[in-house]
């Protein structure tokens, strides 16, 4: 394990974090409030010492880097980045609690959304800015970020890969170009640009400057902070629908959009996980409207309800516009199932990825031909590719590790006494990056209930899920701290 | 520059780390994965896995962006055929292939168009040139020419019973009593561009600059005693004998090659006439001494395993014969060599890569561009030939008050054919040829590069 270097990456993150509380600092500055501009300064003088005292303590270590080091590297810098983030919701008083606000900041950077906060509204702009703003961040990841900004780690730069594999989610991340830094700004520009084009049809539908940021935030990185107590509800059903759009938009895998700009239009449209991405989501929305027939008015709100929960459940954001724990049983199992679902791989949405469930579903097919042919031999094709076996294995190995995680986290979420479902939804609420579950978790209620340790748990299945697992699972090894 | 490598093995690999180093867009093509996967991890590079020819493949490595093409997958034909059907799909890609079959060596320049070839490399041929000179010109473990042969930068060794042991380099004229520069120290597998106060141990490896006749000089008063190379024995017979062979064959030195298989000894035997060929395993000394190998005046190993050159040669240096020549196919691993006495290092590989890189640098084209290259110092340190032009900075000024950039240093100055070795007073102008030396991974393009 090569520390000095790890010290020197975590120490350009938390550079890069301090440059980002700038504007909540200006926001709290504009608005007078004394505290907050307090808290954030504070916050900034201790992120940028340490900052500082990394940067100088890594400044001479070798450029020796290994998939090791780059799942660590990627594990430890969320965990410091969360624990530096919380900071101001510390300092400022709008969390008390440490932990608390160290849930928060997690939540918000694994773009879960989960929040312990009951009232959002009387909270101040620059505390709600870098809440909303965490999501963004969070959403490509702020290695990628680095990787876009910065040429890390001189001439022999080939470890990159492992950054850039440990924090984009998916079975098998490649570059779209050579570069590994071209490729890294080619997807903070197709981020920027649609983040934008959102912001510009949230404002055309009335939203102040402030509120359309924030909720273009928490969209594009599919986290779900909103800055009102009743997150999109209370918006006009123009809102929602963009909201709607906007959610499954982010949801879809990067590199499509990629393709769409250098003009090969047709493998975006017979990309095979996109399709059962928007099968997926057309099939929960009709399904879910023929359910819920009588429930609301017209048909219409119907469908912009069934819409905007599953595009919100789906991609993992956690908006919400409607009360789901109230609808039938049927519904809610389907929500259930989206969650654990989650979006393709690729995008900034979390859960287990449309094309890993493709793998799973494909792999199986081939394990009960071979029970009935066992001498056949079979390739397992995605897009027509045929798909490297060693794909296949870790994406079962991730079905095994993902199964694991979740049945430990729910046996040690339910000290706490809560419901059966409670803890479920909660737990996979975390763990796929929702945010909202049902019942004393459901959309109109908040984490607050649970006590300090399972918040920790409950942290850590954020982390775990966002980072997808194993980054977050080798810091419990002890291979991984020797030092060779 | 969108640059596609078509098979990556040794020189693959080799190509891979240097232009990517450089800040080339590559990608690679290999049909293992596995070689691909190792490569990737290392470098910052895009892989296609699949086969090098098939017009798909070279399609989804993006041959129709790309501006140059370097096949040096490990067939002749294939590297050929590559080259063939990316040019068919993008007229104006640059194509260099790499062939090796002693037997296409002619044709392939005659008809370069033919095979839309912009250049062909041949490493063997390329090593048994390299070889012919150094056993042509005796004394020096390595040579590199600049300035159209006026300048030269070569390697010795420095041992124990150097009058050069020992000496701090700001001393080192009085001793050899000419005009020479060492702008090069290798020492422990470590590259080190040297100032004044640095003193020489035994066991380094220098890297001197000078010109031809103070070379001379140079080694009759380092009491190295040449003398004409009469006797030479090649052990084992590759590719690379079979030219070095050629090369030597007007030059009346007596050249004798041992060659483990019959079929191959009676083939060369047809091939190159006046060239003894004796069938055995150079890997027993009885053979070895049998051939006398102690009565040789040069002894260079060729067979295809680097461990076995490497053991030849130590024991041909051990039996005291004066110029020795090593053939490694590999060089990555030549730290472990550290102090060994190989002799004379060659290998092919890197030779071909060199020339391949010079290739990519001109194609930059910028102002100001290298006009050759060469690596030295087992790759860790590159002197580098530029020459003045319009745009350069500090012209006329007295090399004193210029600040070089870190591991930069300036070897030579040609004015027209006087050759300066420079000191504090000296300055370059406009029209001059310099010649400086780096450690590798400082990238300098251009000359305005070198300054701080």
């Amino acid at each position: 394990m090569n520390y000095r270097m790890v010290g020197k990456f975590i120490g350009k993150i938390l550079m890069v974090e301090a440059v980002f509380m700038i504007p909540s600092l200006f926001l709290a500055l504009w608005d007078g409030e004394p505290e907050v501009v307090r808290a954030f300064a504070f916050s900034m003088a201790i992120t940028l010492v340490l900052s500082l005292f990394l940067s100088y303590w890594g400044r001479s270590s070798q450029n020796k880097f290994y998939a090791k080091e780059g799942l660590a590297c990627v594990g430890l810098s969320w965990i410091v980045m969360s624990l530096v983030g919380c900071l101001p919701f510390w300092f400022s008083g709008a969390i008390p609690n440490f932990v608390d606000a160290f849930f928060e900041i997690v939540s918000g950077f694994t773009t879960t959304g989960a929040s312990i906060m009951p009232y959002v509204e009387g909270v101040s702009r620059g505390i709600l800015y870098w809440r909303s703003f965490s999501h963004w961040l969070g959403g490509m990841g702020v290695l990628v970020f680095l990787l876009a900004i910065s040429s890390v780690g001189g001439t022999d730069n080939g470890f990159t890969m492992h950054l850039l594999r440990a924090e984009s989610p998916g079975p098998n991340v490649g570059k779209l170009v050579p570069k590994m830094k071209q490729t890294a700004s080619i997807l903070y520009r197709l981020y920027i640009v649609l983040t934008i084009v959102n912001v510009i049809f949230l404002l055309l539908g009335g939203m102040s400057l402030f509120e359309a940021i924030c909720t273009a935030f928490g969209t594009a990185g599919t986290g779900g902070f909103g800055i009102r107590n009743d997150s999109i509800a209370g918006y006009s059903p123009y809102i929602q629908n963009v909201c709607t759009v906007f959610m499954l938009l982010f949801g879809v895998n990067f590199s499509c959009y990629y393709l769409l700009i250098i003009r090969q239009f047709k493998s975006v449209l017979k990309d095979e996980e996109l399709r059962l991405y928007l099968g997926i989501v057309a099939g929960s929305i009709l399904l879910i409207t023929l359910n819920l027939k009588g429930f609301y008015s017209t048909l219409g709100e119907t469908v912009r309800h069934a819409a905007f929960q599953v595009a919100t459940i789906v991609t993992t954001t956690g908006f919400a516009t409607v009360d789901f724990d109230l609808w039938p049983g049927f519904s809610k199992a389907i929500l259930l199932m989206l969650m654990i679902i989650g979006a393709s791989a690729g995008s900034t949405g979390g859960g287990f990825k449309c094309g890993r469930v493709l793998l799973v579903i494909k792999s199986l097919r081939r394990s009960v031909h071979q029970v009935v042919r066992p001498k056949h031999v079979e390739v397992v094709r995605v897009n027509g590719e045929p798909v490297d076996e060693k794909v296949l294995q870790s994406t079962n190995a991730y079905l095994a590790a993902y199964c694991l995680i979740i049945a430990c986290s729910f046996l040690l979420v339910s000290v706490d006494g809560h419901s059966i479902t409670t803890n479920l939804s909660a737990v996979l609420a975390c763990f796929n990056n929702i945010g909202p579950g049902f019942e004393l978790v459901g959309p109109t209620c908040n984490y607050a209930a649970y006590s300090t340790f399972s918040k920790l748990v409950l942290i850590l299945d954020m982390l775990a899920g966002r980072l997808e697992i194993f980054p977050v699972l080798i810091l419990f090894s002890r291979t991984t701290w020797r030092r060779r | 520059m969108k640059i596609i490598i078509a098979g990556e093995g040794k020189m693959g690999a080799t190509l891979t780390r240097q232009l990517s180093a450089e800040g080339n867009d590559l990608t690679l093509i290999d049909s293992n994965p596995k070689v691909l996967e190792s490569s990737e991890e290392r470098y910052d590079i895009m892989v296609v896995q699949g086969n090098c020819v098939a017009m798909d493949v070279l399609l989804k490595a993006g041959v129709k962006e790309a501006d140059l093409l370097i096949a040096v997958a490990g067939a002749d034909e294939v590297n050929l055929l590559c080259c063939m059907t990316a040019h068919g799909i993008n007229p104006k890609l640059h194509t260099i292939a790499r062939i090796r079959n002693p037997e296409y060596a002619n044709q392939i320049y005659d008809l370069r168009s033919t095979y839309c070839l912009s250049m062909a490399v041949n490493p063997e041929k390329q090593a048994g040139k390299e070889i012919a000179r150094l056993l042509k010109y005796p004394g020096f473990l390595k040579r590199d020419t600049f300035a159209k042969g006026r300048v030269e930068i070569v390697e010795l060794r420095v041992d124990e019973k150097s009058k050069l042991c020992d000496a701090a380099l700001a001393e080192i004229h009085s001793i050899v009593k000419c005009k020479i520069l060492v702008c090069a120290v290798l020492r422990d597998g470590t590259s080190v561009i040297p100032d004044g106060n640095f003193v020489l141990r035994s066991g380094d490896r220098i890297f001197v600059t000078a010109s031809p006749d103070e070379l001379a000089l140079l080694l009759k008063n380092l009491g190295i005693i040449t003398h004409k190379v009469k006797n030479v024995l090649l052990c084992g017979g590759g590719r690379v004998s079979i030219y070095l062979a050629k090369e030597l064959m007007g030059s009346g030195m007596n050249v004798k090659i041992i060659e483990q298989d019959p079929d191959r000894c009676l083939q060369y035997a047809k091939m190159l006439p006046g060239i003894d060929i004796f069938t055995g395993d150079v890997s027993s000394q009885y053979t070895l001494e049998s051939q006398g190998l102690n009565d040789c005046d040069a002894v260079v190993t060729l067979t295809g395993l680097d461990e076995l050159n490497m053991v030849v040669s130590l024991y041909a240096a051990r039996a005291g014969v004066p110029q020795v020549i090593t053939k490694l196919g590999r060089l990555d691993n030549a730290t472990i060599l550290g102090n060994v006495a190989l002799g004379s290092v060659v290998s092919p590989k890197e030779l071909c890569c060199n020339i391949i890189l010079r290739y990519v640098r001109a194609m930059q084209n910028q102002e100001g561009a290298a006009l050759s290259i060469h690596a030295i110092a087992d790759g860790q340190a590159e002197a580098i030939e530029f020459q003045v032009e319009e745009s350069a900075l500090h012209c006329r000024e007295p090399l004193k008050n210029v600040r070089l950039r870190n591991g930069v240093r300036m070897a030579c100055i040609t004015k027209g054919s006087r050759l300066e070795i420079p000191n504090g007073n000296s300055f370059f102008d406009k029209g001059d040829r310099v010649i400086v030396v780096t450690d590798r991974g400082k990238q300098v393009y251009q000359f305005n590069d070198i300054f701080q």
